[in-house]
């Protein structure tokens, strides 16, 4: 791994008696883009704003680039910020408020327009100088506040969901811009979100975070295929979660049935756990014979989602297990789906993770 | 990541940076002042009811003294027995009146809101002085009250005038902020408009309502003007301290009585917090905004109502101004400026006018920038609870404070011999202290409110840019705030205008204030040339009000481009 730009190390942040980060231990690498993910009170704002020191910490420290930053105020710190409002000044111009704070550095008059304008170009609105805030739809509020934020040239560049606070099909586009953006300046960034698929498209790394605490680290894929808990693996993508007891290190029996899965070392025998697969996963076409983990079912509801369906599958051996399995269009037109049909489904062992309940 | 067991932790003490430091000096700044224009002057108040004439503490013999003199106790059931009175007139009527004003379709609207606040303009004493001249005992109507004006009626008539525009401004307010869809609902439903009325309107006026009377009742309670004009033998809580004070110069007695007129005040305005704090979001972000359509018979019905009450305040207003133009009232009716001649009545003449705008405007100044950077203080300081919590405290105190018994803590405060603040006893400065003093809450609390409504991060966007705080408020927090900061002032330059009740105790012969030289000149038998001078005091603060709503309009819409989509 490169060099590490931040150095978290054993962070807590009480409220009375509540912990809202208990005990945090983070590393990020130099121009690194890294999302915070999880659900609103996870704590993941917590942490950034203690990182920015806006709320400072209960314990622990921050290094950045070797310094201790622990206890120093934001203003001694080297980071820019994006906020969900983005708190752009609204009585200021957009070159205003982008350079807010050169003038503050005694630059040059000169020096300051000319950075002003590489910046509002830089985010894609060259002409917007004059205009004032309310005058901008908000997704271009959204990139003056980024512009603003990277004026001074700052090594950390933290963003509180950016996003959020817009459209769908906005919020699409800038996912794109600020990745490409991030990209181009080698920036180390951190974006707090609760939404996953801006976290899966966005980040080098996803920091998956639950009641004060780190569930798992991971690139996009690792959090994906091989999520570590099983807050994880339901709060990331859809999730089917079978109840059964484990039998043997590599088998599971769930209803009846027995189920090969990848051997489990952490877990004990005979204990009850949950036997997870995702509802693109689960396998139709094509079944060799012999195939493990060979299902026959009903198709017991179909939605239709737009690209696919997602199907409602019941086991035929044991009518209460039930899971969401996702057919393409053609699938259904090429087998004849229907609700009702009688079909074979295969569980691909090395697709199945297992969880203790 | 290891598993080693976790390194004995040390709680983290974040520096402090220099804004920080700055802001937290100032904090401690803001509490001190307020300790001594508030605070301590109320404790010298407390403590001065405890002494003899010789300042010698004698515990509670001034207490039991008051209670068992007659004289005194009637004052204080006569205070209660008006204000409840007057609760129970003004505030269905007003409620009538802002009914009309937000729920109705009204002909020249502006015009009747506007009549509405004519009172606040002027000196309570000025309703007195027009009763006086309609049904003294030299009045027009003299025969028609069955008896004489001077006492319970007098008082009650010129209250209903005094306090009319504050419960209309206040239920206005609960009345203007209603969700069209509830209507709507109970329409759909086929409720009747009776039904309607008691189950959808009343209900989200009902803290209105509360605080209405609440004011009404302090209002009343803690008037001076009025009761001195026309209350006669009929003696007040406010009046007995005036008396005590200046007639026999009985400090410690006043003290007492200040107190008493302190505990309904006090008790008033924590009834009113303690409501106020139940009172959630009737409104929420998806309520669709109620605009009245027309009914015959209902708009004819209020528009008539408010014709009636408008030509009521306008008839005491105009009394007062024809009174004050008239030559010898009621034998020669010729008209004559001469009662305007303030040097003939009064050894200050124009000199007390001018003495109350330059009050006014020292006031309006120093308490909106004393206001405003206290609130944004109070704010913004990150942490530091337990400072910022009196500045609070002592922030809300002069609210729940009768002006009289604020004036009366002040001579007890700044007169002391032992006092070095003592040099400012008998000046201007103390005069403006005391007003801002006075109505610090309202100030406090529209500052408050305005910056609540501003993003909460810019501060933390400016630390993050390495600007320092006070850059930020200079250049964008205060020029946001910049019309509460105008309402602050034109609120302070007003009430200082036309108050009585708490400079009447501080003023020195070379700075006598309008509105105290209009009560002496009243108690000196000339009633034309003290009508004349609130007439002078209207004029000015309505000027001045207007003048606000006409830069309000056209001079900060072209400073605030901004705020233009």
């Amino acid at each position: 791994m490169a060099m590490s730009h931040l150095e978290v190390r054993n962070l807590s942040k009480r409220f009375g008696d509540f912990t809202a980060l208990g005990d945090i231990s983070l590393d990020i690498a130099e121009g690194e883009f890294v999302c915070f993910l999880g659900p609103s009170g996870c704590g993941k704002t917590t942490l950034l704003r203690a990182i920015a020191g806006l709320d400072p910490q209960s314990s622990g420290t921050i290094r950045q680039k070797g310094r201790d930053v622990s206890a120093l105020p934001p203003a001694q710190r080297d980071f820019g910020i994006v906020f969900q409002s983005y708190a752009l000044f609204p009585n200021l111009t957009v070159t205003d408020n982008v350079g807010y704070g050169l003038v503050s550095r005694r630059q040059a008059r000169g020096a300051i327009a000319k950075r002003v304008n590489e910046l509002l170009t830089l985010v894609g609105l060259p002409d917007a100088g004059p205009k004032y805030p309310a005058q901008l739809s908000g997704g271009q509020q959204q990139r003056v506040a980024l512009a603003r934020a990277l004026a001074t040239s700052p090594s950390l560049l933290l963003l509180d969901e950016p996003l959020s606070a817009l459209d769908a099909r906005v919020r699409l586009r800038l996912r794109h811009e600020i990745k490409a953006l991030q990209r181009t300046l080698g920036v180390t960034t951190i974006m707090v979100t609760h939404d996953q698929e801006e976290a899966l498209t966005m980040a080098d790394r996803i920091v998956v975070m639950n009641q004060g605490a780190i569930d798992q680290v991971g690139t996009p894929q690792e959090i994906y295929r091989h999520p570590t808990t099983a807050f994880v693996a339901d709060f990331v993508g859809s999730m089917n979660f079978l109840p059964g007891t484990l039998l043997a290190p590599d088998k599971v029996k769930v209803g009846g049935l027995t189920f090969d899965c990848p051997a489990q070392d952490g877990l004990a025998l005979s204990q009850k756990v949950n036997l997870c697969i995702r509802p693109e996963d689960v396998r139709v076409r094509d079944l060799p014979a012999g195939i493990a983990n060979r299902v026959p079912i009903e198709i017991a509801d179909l939605d239709f989602v737009g690209a696919f369906c997602r199907a409602l599958l019941k086991v035929r051996a044991a009518p209460d297990v039930t899971m969401t399995a996702d057919f393409s269009s053609n699938l259904i037109r090429d087998l004849g789906v229907q609700l009702g049909s009688h079909l074979d489904v295969a569980l691909p062992p090395d697709r199945l993770r297992v969880f203790a309940a | 990541m290891s598993l080693a067991a976790p390194a004995p932790r040390s709680v983290l003490r974040a520096n402090l940076s220099r804004d920080d430091l700055m802001m937290r000096a100032g904090v401690v700044v803001l509490a001190g002042m307020l300790l001594l224009i508030v605070g301590l002057p109320l404790w010298a108040l407390l403590a001065k009811g405890f002494e003899d004439r010789e300042g010698r503490f004698i515990g509670l013999a001034n207490y039991l003294s008051y209670f068992s003199t007659p004289a005194l106790f009637d004052s204080a059931l006569n205070s209660f027995e008006v204000a409840a009175a007057a609760t129970l007139i003004v505030v269905p009527l007003a409620f009538l009146y802002a009914y009309a004003l937000t729920r109705t379709v009204l002909p020249a609207r502006w015009l009747f809101q506007g009549i509405s606040l004519i009172p606040i303009f002027a000196p309570s004493l000025l309703p007195g002085l027009a009763l006086v001249y309609l049904f003294g005992n030299q009045g027009f109507f003299k025969g028609m009250l069955g008896g004489p004006i001077y006492g319970f009626d007098g008082i009650l008539i010129a209250q209903v005038f005094y306090c009319f525009p504050h419960a209309t401004l206040i239920l206005a307010t609960a009345l203007a902020t209603a969700d069209a869809r509830l209507y709507e609902a109970a329409d759909a439903l086929g409720a009747s408009k009776l039904r309607v009325f008691f189950t959808v309107t009343l209900p989200g006026a009902k803290y209105g309502l509360i605080s209405a009377a609440l004011v009404v009742f302090t209002l009343v309670i803690t008037d001076f003007g009025i009761a001195k004009v026309i209350g006669g033998n009929f003696n007040v809580l406010a009046t007995d301290v005036y008396k005590q004070v200046i007639g026999q110069q009985n400090f410690s007695m006043g003290a007492v009585v200040g107190m008493m007129l302190l505990a309904p005040a006090a008790l008033a305005f924590v009834i009113d917090r303690v409501v106020q704090r139940k009172q959630v979001a009737l409104l929420t972000a998806r309520a669709v905004p109620l605009s009245p359509k027309p009914r015959l018979g209902r708009d004819a019905f209020f528009t008539a109502f408010c014709t009636v009450i408008s030509f009521g305040i306008l008839a005491i207003l105009g009394m007062a101004a024809w009174g004050s133009l008239i030559k010898y009232w009621p034998y020669n009716l010729s008209l004559t400026l001469g009662n305007y001649q303030f040097a003939n009545f009064d050894a200050n003449g124009w000199d007390s006018y001018f003495n109350s705008l330059r009050m006014a405007a020292g006031a309006a100044i120093f308490g909106t920038v004393l206001m405003f950077v206290g609130a944004w203080l109070n704010e913004k300081t990150k942490g530091f609870g337990a400072v910022r919590g009196i500045v609070q405290f002592l922030a809300f105190l002069p609210m729940a404070v009768p002006g009289i018994v604020l004036g009366l803590g002040y001579i007890f405060f700044f007169n002391a011999p032992n006092n070095p603040l003592n040099f400012l006893y008998a000046t201007m400065a103390i005069l403006v202290i005391n007003t801002v003093a006075h109505y610090y809450t309202v100030g406090h609390l529209t500052a408050t409110t305005a910056l609540k409504q501003i993003d909460p991060e810019f501060e933390s966007v400016s630390a993050s840019l390495k600007v320092p705080v006070w850059r930020t408020f200079a250049r964008v927090t205060a020029p946001i705030c910049l019309p509460a900061i105008l309402d602050i002032a034109i609120y302070l330059f007003v009430n200082a205008m036309t108050t009585v009740s708490s400079v009447i105790f501080l003023y020195a012969p070379d700075t006598k204030l309008a509105s105290v030289a209009a009560v002496n000149i009243e108690e000196a038998g000339a009633t034309a040339a003290a009508a004349a001078l609130c007439i002078v005091i209207v004029i000015t603060s309505a000027t001045v009000k207007a003048l606000h709503i006409l830069a309000d309009r056209f001079l900060l819409g072209r400073l605030q481009a901004w705020r233009r989509r």
